[in-house]
């Protein structure tokens, strides 16, 4: 069990280095820089712009950069910002808050409707309320992310029902507290909603496939003659037979907790992990964006070790077999 | 004569850990020794888990025994070389019990009797088929079924097809491992009629490993017991039925199911 | 003596895309006594799985009863309301699917398995299901207890996970056992101890039992009584004794025939080819018409081909179904 937890963790752990070695490179290697936006206002001279990149060690070979960069990392400070004049940790953390109060919601959503959903669609496979379920799945896996939104966001601003973008209204902080959190959850509608609504067709197909293939399975069927009740029957046999590949995917969705409500984000104006990232690629303020990209991949490496070890926890065969390596 | 199959000590450990790491080593095989003559049948009995069907890859050279040796018509096929070793191999031929899973469902049947050829390469198109349709022949299938994927097939018939298959190289022995045990028993009779009359104009040999003593001691020349891992007895069949000297195989003997000493008078009428 | 169990005109058929509707069980009528094990002897195709998931109605979706009662102590199981139903299912009626392997959830432990069967009947305090599963684990498991019943199935031999499915199936005492090949995948040690095992259940608790199977040795000095089915119509049906040294039907007595006799006197038989029977019994070479045997028959009429043989008693309690003879 130790070697299992200890070789999925240096696995992890040896694709943040790998992330973070050609984040690097991919993005010091892009043409231009902070500067180059500076270079076109004739007020500034040239020297300036030579000191401020020498300052920022802008000239310097390539390994020595990356290793004074693995140096603030570890120091807590991620590099630094040119844009924003500070180092890189604190700005992500306080975007990546607002990120994450959205995809968890999100994510707890959409899993607690699909779950149900996906069992009550395999129960009735092939009759028509399956297909019905069949059906408004594909639909919503066709439309794009963007179209979603920006549906939603057309609706909002024809009936007023919620705000259109933002996380807080102008007067938020002279709210109390209880209208502190209605305006939140307002404010937070639309875009957990089209996070929802894209996230939720992929899963409930996934439920439905898993479900499906074990409800017919020999053991179901004895138990049923055992006369265990429906209920049971679904919750305690059905879908924890099932739950391997829904582990997994549950993993992936821990996974994309950072990165997966970009578009929205930047469509419905929440201030979150999204946009400043956009906004950061554009100017090329590049510590952010590699700061950003490991955010991202130490939530998708620590997703994957949590589907790993949920499946080693659950499935005890997985454990045997583990243990006859 | 020299015996077409010496197996001499052969061990077969799988290493295995523990949920601390710690080594926890699973002796499936104790030193096997045991020989056959060409054409005969030998049937290798015991119960779950005594080693048999270990024993079964390692003759049919699909796992690398731990030590030991074992000979096949003259030549140790644990120290030849790997060419040579492939060219062997297609003359030890391994039957499974399960007709479903060691076919490909998908396939049309006469697809899987001709792959082997395939790989080795050595007939054109046209001569694949003919010799594919003797083989149907040969083992009792209708050739019209060879365009229906296997799936279509009830055990027997997929019993057969494994057979045909297995023949398709000429092979000089012929390993069954439970090959009837899956079936039912009218089915099973049949395929034992044709085992029987194969080895007869090929003048091949089997391995015949089952639990079932019945039908061991029906199709078998010879009769080894195995137990955890060893052969404790081996001898002709009627004298291990008459004369069981260890305890093992009193205890298989024990246990086989029987008829009640039967007559079949004629139909009354 | 009471029966406990009567199959009434049980007609069964599976519903698919390409076939409409394929009989599967055609006019079954049997009955259980009460202590009583029945054997029935069928081959693949003669429907003796589906017959087992009929009478507790646990058949795949494609499977319809047409026709027919399955009386359990004076109602009709076909017509029982689901509540009654699942009451029935492994409280009263137990069933022990083939394929230990499969038959047992692969991720919850044994013990627990056994307990989620009684807590679905009773509802007694946790600690009383516990003492009861724990009850039923020491009579099948008499050393290691507490080691089977915290398993998981993988964890266990073939004859131990056999020895749960028939702690499921005992664990709330239950008049009726339905066993389908509970011995099928099993060593002949293991497959004796088994039968040992349902020998001592129908002692100490007065079990009556239906004994599937495809092998007629298991039944000899083991079933009180044999039913034979082919092609999912019952064609002999009597006492296990006469069934086996006497039978009567055409196909009954090929069966019996074709098997390797294990005898030391038998010499000049060893290495003989076996009698078997012509053809086979798949559901495309059924004829349409007449005696679903006929075909492979060796002693076949004319008659046979155009008309369905009735079932003709023999003496009090065997009857065939063949034109060969008459009451």
């Amino acid at each position: 069990m130790i070697r299992y937890l200890l070789s999925r963790m240096a696995h992890a752990l040896l694709l943040v280095i790998g992330v973070s070695l050609l984040a690097f490179l991919f993005t010091t290697l892009a043409p231009g820089n902070y500067f180059d936006e500076m270079r076109l206002n004739p007020q500034i001279a040239p020297e300036t712009l030579s000191a401020l990149r020498a300052h920022y060690q802008l000239d310097r070979p390539l390994p020595i950069r990356y290793v004074s960069w693995v140096n603030s990392v570890l120091h807590g400070q991620m590099g630094f910002s040119f844009a924003y004049n500070s180092p890189v940790a604190p700005l992500l953390l306080v975007r990546a808050k607002n990120t994450l109060l959205l995809t968890i919601t999100a994510t707890l959503l959409a899993w607690a409707i699909a779950l149900p959903l996906g069992v009550w669609s395999a129960e009735r496979l092939g009759r028509f309320p399956d297909h019905v379920i069949s059906w408004s799945t594909a639909i919503l896996l066709v439309i794009p992310d963007l179209a979603l939104a920006l549906g939603l966001l057309v609706l909002t601003v024809r009936t007023g029902w919620f705000p259109t973008g933002g996380m807080a209204s102008v007067d938020f902080e002279s709210l109390s507290s209880l209208n502190k959190i209605r305006d939140l959850a307002m404010h937070m509608t639309l875009p957990v909603a089209a996070l929802v609504l894209s996230a939720l067709p992929l899963l409930v197909r996934h439920v439905r496939a898993s479900v499906a293939d074990v409800l017919h399975a020999p053991f179901l069927l004895a138990a049923e003659g055992h006369g265990i009740p429906r209920r049971t029957l679904l919750y305690r046999y059905a879908l924890p037979a099932a739950a391997n590949p829904l582990l997994s995917l549950f993993g992936f969705s821990i996974g994309a907790l950072l990165s997966g409500s970009l578009l929205i984000e930047v469509v419905m104006s929440w201030p979150g992990l999204g946009p400043f990232l956009l906004e950061a690629i554009l100017a090329r303020d590049i510590y952010v964006v590699i700061g950003g990209v490991l955010f991202s991949t130490i939530f998708l490496a620590t997703g994957n070790l949590l589907a790993d070890m949920l499946l080693y926890w659950v499935d005890p065969r997985i454990r045997a077999e583990s243990a006859s390596r | 004569m020299e015996p077409i199959l010496k197996v001499e000590n052969l061990v077969k450990r799988y290493a295995k850990r523990n949920f601390v790491g710690m080594p926890q080593d699973f002796l499936a095989l104790d030193g096997v020794s045991f020989t056959v003559s060409a054409g005969t049948t030998l049937a290798i009995v015991g119960e779950s888990g005594s080693g048999k069907s270990t024993l079964a890859s390692c003759i049919a050279c699909l796992e690398t025994p731990t030590a030991g040796n074992l000979w096949f018509e003259g030549r140790n096929l644990i120290q030849v070389a790997e060419s040579d070793l492939r060219k062997i191999r297609p003359q030890i031929q391994l039957i499974f019990s399960d007709p479903a899973s060691s076919l490909n469902p998908r396939w049309k049947i006469l697809e899987i009797l001709i792959e082997p050829l395939i790989l080795q390469g050595r007939l054109s198109r046209k001569e694949r088929n003919t010799h594919a349709f003797s083989l149907l022949e040969r083992v009792g299938l209708s050739s019209d079924i060879v365009e229906r994927p296997s799936s279509e097939l009830s055990g027997g018939q997929r019993q057969r097809l494994a057979i045909a298959r297995a023949l398709t190289l000429d092979p000089k022995l012929l390993i069954l491992d439970e090959a009837l045990s899956a079936l039912d028993c009218s089915v099973q009779a049949q395929i034992a009629n044709l085992l029987l009359e194969l080895q007869s104009s090929l003048a091949m040999t089997f391995l015949f490993i089952t639990h079932d003593l019945t039908m061991a001691a029906h199709l078998a020349d010879e009769i080894a017991v195995m137990s955890q891992g060893r052969i404790v007895e081996q001898g002709p069949s009627t004298k291990i039925l008459r004369n069981p000297g260890q305890e093992a195989t009193r205890q298989l003997l024990a246990a086989v199911p029987r008829l009640p000493h039967a007559t079949f008078p004629a139909t009354q009428q | 003596m009471a029966s406990v169990l009567e199959i009434q005109d049980l007609h069964v058929s599976y519903r698919s895309r390409e076939v409409r509707s394929r009989p599967v069980l055609s006019g079954v009528s049997f009955d259980l006594m009460a202590g009583e094990i029945l054997g029935v002897l069928g081959e693949s195709g003669s429907g003796k799985s589906t017959l087992a998931a009929s009478v507790l109605r646990v058949l795949p979706p494609n499977g319809q009863v047409e026709k027919g009662a399955v009386l359990y102590e004076g109602h009709n199981l076909l017509q029982a309301n689901p509540e009654e139903l699942r009451q029935i299912r492994g409280g009263r009626i137990a069933l022990i699917f083939q394929e230990p392997s499969l038959a047992l959830h692969p991720t919850i432990r044994v013990g627990e398995q056994v307990r989620q069967v009684l807590a679905a009947h009773q509802s007694s305090p946790k600690n009383v299901l516990n003492d009861r599963a724990r009850e039923v684990f020491t009579h099948l498991f008499p050393q290691d207890t507490d080691r089977i019943m915290r398993s998981y199935p993988h964890q266990l031999s073939g004859g131990q996970r056999q020895r749960a499915l028939i702690a499921q199936a005992i664990a709330c005492s239950p008049t009726v056992v339905i066993a389908d090949e509970p011995t099928a995948a099993l060593d002949p040690v293991t497959q004796a101890e088994i039968l040992g095992v349902f020998r001592s259940l129908r002692e100490s608790l007065g079990l009556a039992m239906i004994f599937i199977t495809h092998n007629p040795a298991l039944l000899s000095g083991f079933a009180d009584r044999i039913l034979v089915l082919y092609a999912g119509q019952v064609i002999e049906w009597g006492p296990a004794e006469a069934v086996l040294r006497l039978p009567q039907h055409p196909y009954t007595k090929a069966l019996l025939e074709s098997l390797p006799a294990i005898s030391a006197e038998n010499e000049k038989s060893r290495k003989n080819k076996l009698p078997v029977i012509a053809g086979n019994s798949s559901p495309s070479s059924l004829p349409r018409r007449g005696c679903s045997f006929e075909p492979r028959c060796t002693v076949r009429m004319d008659l046979c081909r155009e008309f369905e043989p009735p079932l003709v008693k023999l003496g009090k309690l065997h009857i065939v179904s063949c034109f060969k003879y008459k009451e």
